[in-house]
């Protein structure tokens, strides 16, 4: 039982632990990147047999939106030259619902619909036929020069248009619609609603060779 | 003066031994949450910018394609090109890659696979429809144009 004597103090000195850990918190904040894996989905058409003719789908001209981008990122929506994007996604909505010629199907879909989305849906014959598959189309298509970010604009705002529709039939806002992510029941539930008989029609065509390489 | 003096001065120091724990909380939390990145960029990456961002829910079945002008432009030119990996490749070499991507997923899983599509904003169409084009052969048809979020107006 040998006692010593002055004994030193036995806690570690842990002041400067802060310091390290900061030294390190630094490190890994510049090194590291958060991982965003955010961008616009898109599902590509299946492939073509080269022996088989694509298949002739009837649509009227009326049914389909055409946004042509050429090599100069200058816009031509349905033959209509457009300064820049902005209203291009309340035309595209307008288009989408529009009910010009309904049969029985679009009839009770356009019954269904919110009282805001009723407001918004005009009957106009000259325009799209009713929202369902079959009935509007959007065509975007662009030339081998156009540039990819202007491309990605016009997709955006076409998308934005669909997104905005199914959102306010489930009644939320199109950012809370975006972010659902179908996990639970009740979240696919609501995605499905959304979307139900209005598919998202949006035909990419291949590009011309104009302007590329 | 004396009536100035404060009486039962408190003790002014900040306790700090807590502080070197709160620090190595945000620390673990920083190591947790973010990724090393794995391959050295050979191409130029300025992602274009959009409104409509979705998020992809299972980061297993994502790859990832990096479209854009070399960094190195004395070796490899100034013509767009395509990372994967950690390598350059040709629009040929696609096929091969997707298929090489799939061979990792299970079985139930390779419909799934989604391809991210990281290209440069100055990327022109061509290029990229010729990716597309590939990518349709080989059936992996579920394409994600990443992109940044834009603030909206």
């Amino acid at each position: 039982m040998a006692r010593k004597k002055g004994r030193m103090s036995q806690e570690v000195n842990a002041g400067s632990m802060a310091d390290i850990a900061f030294l390190l918190l630094i490190f890994f904040l510049v090194t590291t990147t958060i991982a965003s894996d955010k961008g616009i989905l898109n599902i590509l058409p299946p492939k073509q047999d080269p022996n088989v003719p694509p298949p002739e789908i009837p649509l009227n001209e009326r049914n389909i939106f055409n946004i042509l981008v050429n090599a100069n990122d200058q816009l031509l929506v349905e033959g209509e030259y457009l300064e820049n994007t902005e209203k291009l996604s309340d035309d595209v909505k307008a288009f989408i619902l529009n009910f010009g010629a309904p049969d029985e199907e679009a009839q009770a879909l356009f019954n269904s619909l919110p009282q805001s989305l009723k407001a918004q849906a005009n009957r106009d014959s000259k325009s799209s036929d009713h929202p369902m598959s079959g009935g509007a189309v959007v065509s975007i298509k662009t030339n081998r020069g156009t540039s990819y970010e202007k491309y990605l604009e016009v997709l955006d705002q076409v998308k934005r248009a669909y997104f905005e529709i199914y959102a306010e039939r489930v009644g939320i806002t199109a950012d809370q619609y975006r972010a659902l992510t179908g996990k639970t029941a009740a979240e696919k539930e609501l995605q499905d609603r959304g979307k139900e008989g209005i598919p998202m029609a949006i035909s990419i065509a291949e590009p011309d060779k104009i302007g590329g390489n | 003066m004396s009536k100035f003096k404060k009486k039962n001065k408190v003790s002014e120091n900040i306790p700090t031994s807590a502080l070197p724990d709160i620090i190595f909380m945000l620390l673990f939390f920083f190591m947790v949450t973010t990724v090393l990145r794995e391959n050295e960029m050979l191409v130029e990456q300025k992602i274009p910018q959009a409104t409509q961002l979705q998020k992809l829910e299972k980061k297993t079945l994502i790859s990832y394609l990096y479209v854009g002008k070399p960094k190195n432009t004395a070796l490899y030119g100034t013509e767009p090109r395509i990372q994967a990996n950690d390598v350059l490749i040709n629009t040929s070499d696609i096929i091969l890659w997707v298929n090489q991507e799939k061979d990792k997923l299970s079985e139930a899983e390779r419909d799934m696979i989604t391809i991210s599509l990281k290209a440069d904003r100055e990327v022109k169409m061509g290029p990229i429809s010729d990716i597309q084009f590939e990518l349709r052969e080989v059936d992996a048809r579920r394409v994600l144009y990443a992109s940044v979020g834009k603030v909206q107006n």
